[in-house]
């Protein structure tokens, strides 16, 4: 009799949780998946597709999805890939040959002498970064830029450039002071 | 009014420095002759640059606003003296970087020709908003190294409410004298200035805090409040030790309080002020003068004749070294600030700005010290005013775990230097803080920025769709339109054709046969 007992209030217990999780998932259901956005929140949104997706949050959903490393965005670099190893309590791993860290950031500016206005640039810039208008010369917001370079590639008379980002006293950086541990070891 | 009976407390840590003071306080501050030209640079100041107000050619006065502080925390400069623009281009300034900033360049006349002042005899008649308006025109900021814009800082808030002001006059660091000068020169204009400051923040008590290594300018303050008979202002001695000048250091000496780690001085109730900026709040108010010349110390063994120069913002470095007999033979180094917190300039050729107190040319060139491993022996910790753990810090600083080194409050570095200075492994301590503290800035606007890309690329997503929609939805609209048409016109060719126009023709027709029939009868009915 008592196992009959014990087996029915387990199994009461087990429906009432059963109920109680299946209200929960049902009462807090999260629209959307949240790792993806903390991972894009990560990611350095120039929306260059050099990890080989169309922008940064479709990379979000592929390191979400396991599809992708955490090793290939070049922009970001060494720190963006610590960032998603911690993230994703993954191990860090060095970046591909391929997506080889960015040295310096750069902006884009357009030579506005040869510019055509034919507009191509201004589809191609995944943040609105270009002025201008159909036969009308084109212009780079640069504050806006994010030195993708997408532009550039459907520029018919090769008149975008890169140029790195001018440092002023404001956004300056003090070096590593160099390690000079030349302690003389008995 | 004696000090003798204040009660005072100590910081944590702290260095006794060889002061070298006497060396440049011999004689008093000499003017500084007014040079060829004047470099001033718009951004001087803590804050946003101001709006630029004049151009390339035009001729400027004494005192005349070069740039207007559009936000709130910015500050105006003016035209040093009288002359013409010559130009308003990017010059060197004097940053530890070594990079240019946009300048004003003024070739000046010789005139010194003052624009129209206007002094205020009653300022007591005035609001404390209003005074602190005219503070914010006159381009007032810290002159004690710092230069936040004054007005904000004598503005608390409704909030806060200011019991204390304290007068920085501590001037703890090694070789400068020039705050020494001002106070034995100019008491009468600093006790004003306190008056004023207190007036403006409504503060019942304030303290001018003097090392005890300054016993001429101690007499000179005391004997100026003497004179004038004042309660509320006493002047407060304080012992020598590096960095007393500090401003939570200051405040912990003083009155035992400690400010907040993330806070403020005003957060307990407290306001601290450089006593050269209490001398340009009164020069501002009672004269009208706007902050355009400022006492620099010119010093150290690799210069003649080290002194103190009364200095028009913009003048050139290397006119300054000159007045006072030149470099000496084996000098090395010129530092802008002083041994401890200054830093080395690559050149003279920089213009003075206001934030500019001690020249300090060194004979001994920067050498690089043998960096020795960390011996975690904690002289750093017991050294450090600001009760951080430096070695800790240089730890995760190095190694670039700048989430780390923030938790063990890397912004509460005064970057005194006196860690790097105790370190027996002469481990430049300061400079890898230094180097965190920018990092992680940088990281901070790269993250802004990355954050406003974001925003924007999800916007022109948004867009494109909404583009998309609005195209199927315009183009199913128009097969709609030429659809119904196309069945209305099928349908009426079914039944009879319903033109208006001949409807109405046929009611017209209609209308006369009725009439000719009336007619008809009419005239049967004569007959």
């Amino acid at each position: 009799m008592s196992l009959v007992i014990a087996v029915v209030t387990v199994a009461v217990i087990a429906a009432l949780f059963g109920l109680l999780l299946g209200f929960a998932s049902v009462k807090f259901h999260v629209e959307g998946d949240p790792v993806v956005d903390k991972i894009d929140a990560l990611l350095p949104q120039t929306q260059c597709g050099q990890c080989t997706y169309p922008g940064c949050r479709p990379y979000a959903e592929a390191i979400a999805a396991g599809e992708a490393n955490i090793n290939q965005c070049p922009p970001g670099g060494e720190a963006t890939m610590l960032a998603l190893a911690e993230l994703l309590g993954m191990e860090p791993m060095p970046l591909d040959d391929e997506h080889a860290d960015m040295p310096e950031k750069t902006v884009v500016f357009i030579d506005e002498n040869t510019c055509i206005g034919c507009t191509l640039c201004i589809q191609a810039c995944p943040v609105d970064a270009i002025l201008g208008a159909a036969k009308q010369m084109h212009t780079i917001i640069e504050d806006e830029c994010t030195g993708c370079d997408l532009c550039i590639p459907p520029c018919p008379v090769d008149c975008i450039h890169i140029k790195p980002v001018k440092v002023e006293p404001d956004t300056w950086r003090w070096p590593l002071p160099e390690q000079r541990d030349t302690a003389p070891r008995a | 009014m004696s000090n003798t009976s204040h009660h005072l407390w100590h910081f944590h840590g702290g260095l006794k420095l060889p002061g070298h003071k006497a060396m440049s306080t011999g004689s008093p501050v000499a003017r500084a002759t007014l040079p060829a030209q004047l470099v001033v640079p718009v951004q001087q100041h803590i804050g946003e640059p101001g709006k630029l107000l004049v151009e390339v050619g035009e001729r400027v006065l004494k005192g005349q606003m070069l740039s207007q502080a559009d936000e709130y925390v910015s500050a105006a400069i003016h035209a040093p003296t009288s002359g013409t623009i010559s130009a308003i281009e990017e010059r060197p300034i004097p940053h530890p970087s070594g990079l240019s900033a946009l300048c004003v360049v003024i070739e000046t006349d010789g005139e010194d020709q003052w624009i129209e002042l206007a002094p205020l005899q009653h300022p007591r008649a005035k609001s404390p908003t209003e005074l602190r308006q005219l503070i914010r025109q006159a381009g007032i900021v810290g002159l004690g190294g710092a230069t936040f814009p004054t007005a904000v800082k004598v503005n608390p808030g409704p909030r806060a409410k200011i019991d204390t002001l304290v007068i920085n006059g501590a001037e703890c660091e090694p070789y400068i004298s020039c705050d020494d000068m001002l106070m034995r020169e100019q008491a009468d204009q600093l006790i004003s200035g306190c008056q004023l400051i207190q007036y403006m923040v409504s503060a019942r008590h304030c303290q001018i805090a003097i090392e005890d290594n300054k016993p001429e300018a101690i007499a000179a303050v005391e004997a100026q409040i003497k004179a004038e008979g004042l309660s509320t202002i006493e002047v407060v001695a304080i012992p020598t030790l590096y960095p007393t000048g500090g401003e939570k250091q200051l405040i912990k000496v003083l009155t035992n309080r400690e400010v907040p780690s993330d806070g403020l001085p005003s957060d307990i109730g407290i306001l601290v002020q450089n006593v050269a900026t209490a001398v340009a709040v009164h020069r501002a108010i009672y004269l009208g003068e706007p902050l355009i010349s400022r006492i620099v110390t010119v010093t150290g063994e690799g210069v003649a004749q080290p002194q103190n120069l009364q200095v028009l913002i913009g003048t050139p470095m290397a006119e300054l070294i000159a007045q006072c007999g030149g470099y000496h033979k084996d000098a090395a180094r010129l530092i802008m600030g002083g041994p401890m917190m200054g830093f080395s300039l690559r050149t003279d050729e920089l213009p003075v700005t206001k934030g500019c107190n001690c020249l300090l040319v060194e004979n001994s060139a920067e050498q690089l010290p043998t960096t020795m491993p960390c011996i975690r022996c904690s002289a750093c910790a017991e050294a450090c005013p600001a009760q951080l753990l430096p070695q800790q810090m240089y730890w995760h600083a190095s190694s670039k775990n700048f989430d780390l080194v923030q938790d063990y409050h890397l912004f509460d570095c005064i970057e005194c230097g006196c860690c790097s200075y105790v370190c027996p492994s002469q481990i430049p301590l300061v400079q890898y803080f230094r180097f965190a503290k920018t990092e992680i800035w940088n990281q901070e606007r790269d993250r802004q920025k990355s954050d406003h890309a974001r925003i924007r690329h999800d916007f022109r997503q948004q867009r494109l769709e909404r583009e998309k929609k609005e195209r199927e939805e315009k183009l199913r609209k128009k097969k709609e339109m030429l659809e119904k048409k196309k069945q209305q016109e099928a349908e009426q060719g079914d039944s009879a054709p319903a033109d208006p126009k001949k409807a109405a023709i046929e009611a017209a027709m209609k209308r006369v046969q009725q009439k000719k029939a009336a007619q008809q009868t009419d005239s049967n009915d004569e007959q």
